[in-house]
């Protein structure tokens, strides 16, 4: 176990941002071209984790606790959202029977 | 070091399966690996408390809720709604346009230091709990707010209104 961690101690912080940028982007990209609620709801979970990832590698690289406290209240924050948007993405499917978002133009105005 | 990178192309992998799976149940299973490599990276961090609530609420809560409302919702394949390839050409432009700026701006700063262990146990338990009952404790009094209003909150929305229908 302790030569697992030995072995991360290689990897320059750049590449963890690079990383979660690229996660990040791809929920961003996921966000734009589908019209499937549940997805786009996924592909936002998806931008979450990304920071979430950053947050504690940051965290670890600075050696203060904060950051991974706050992942947990992103966590919290994201669980209660999930949950709310869920409910309100099947009260949508009973209404107009599709959980396609361009149904919902006529919220305009 | 290449577990790292290892796990790092798998997450980008399946992360870019979960936007192009056109069935939705396999979005979901690919969402569960990718949160599955993230685990891994936690882990690797030395970020033990944070891989297991990663596992435990991510995998274990979440999606299984994904899952279950996509269960009740019931959609066909034939139903389902995808964009025209303009709006997602621009899309995918757009979106790759942000990871440019972003790693351009990265490539501004000075070569990065490696991520070294200043604490190795700092994200133990024992640690975390002491800060998150000390200097947190007001925000996590909130956040039990914040999810017993989400719980009913979606209770009141999902539940059948008898007089409406």
């Amino acid at each position: 176990m302790e030569s697992l961690f030995n072995t991360a101690k290689s990897v320059p912080l750049n590449h963890y941002i690079l990383l979660s940028a690229i996660i990040f982007s791809i929920g961003v990209i996921g966000v734009l071209i589908r019209r499937n609620a549940i997805v786009i709801f996924m592909s936002i979970e998806l931008m979450l984790n990304a920071v979430n990832l950053l947050l504690t590698a940051f965290s670890v690289y600075h050696g203060d606790a904060s950051g991974q406290v706050f992942v947990f209240f992103i966590m919290a924050l994201a669980a209660a959202e999930v949950a709310v948007g869920l409910a309100i993405i099947v009260m949508i499917y009973r209404n107009t029977n599709s959980i396609d978002i361009n149904v919902l133009n006529r919220l305009k105005w | 070091m290449s577990i790292f990178y290892f796990t790092a192309i798998l997450s980008i992998l399946f992360s870019v399966l979960v936007i192009s799976a056109k069935n939705p149940v396999h979005s979901i299973l690919y969402l569960v690996l990718t949160f599955f490599t993230f685990t891994v990276q936690y882990i690797l961090l030395n970020a033990q408390f944070v891989a297991i609530v990663n596992f435990i609420v991510y995998m274990g809560a979440i999606l299984v809720l994904f899952l279950y409302t996509l269960m009740l919702i019931n959609l066909n394949k034939d139903s389902e709604p995808m964009k025209t390839s303009l709006v997602k050409v621009a899309a995918v432009l757009g979106g790759g346009c942000l990871l440019v700026v972003v790693v351009a701006s990265l490539k501004a700063t000075a070569v990065s230091d490696p991520v070294l262990f200043k604490n190795p146990d700092l994200g133990l338990v024992k640690n975390l709990g002491k800060v998150l009952f000390n200097e947190f404790l007001l925000p996590f009094e909130i956040s039990s707010l914040l999810l017993l209003s989400a719980m009913v909150g979606a209770v009141l929305l999902a539940t059948k209104d008898p007089k409406t229908t």
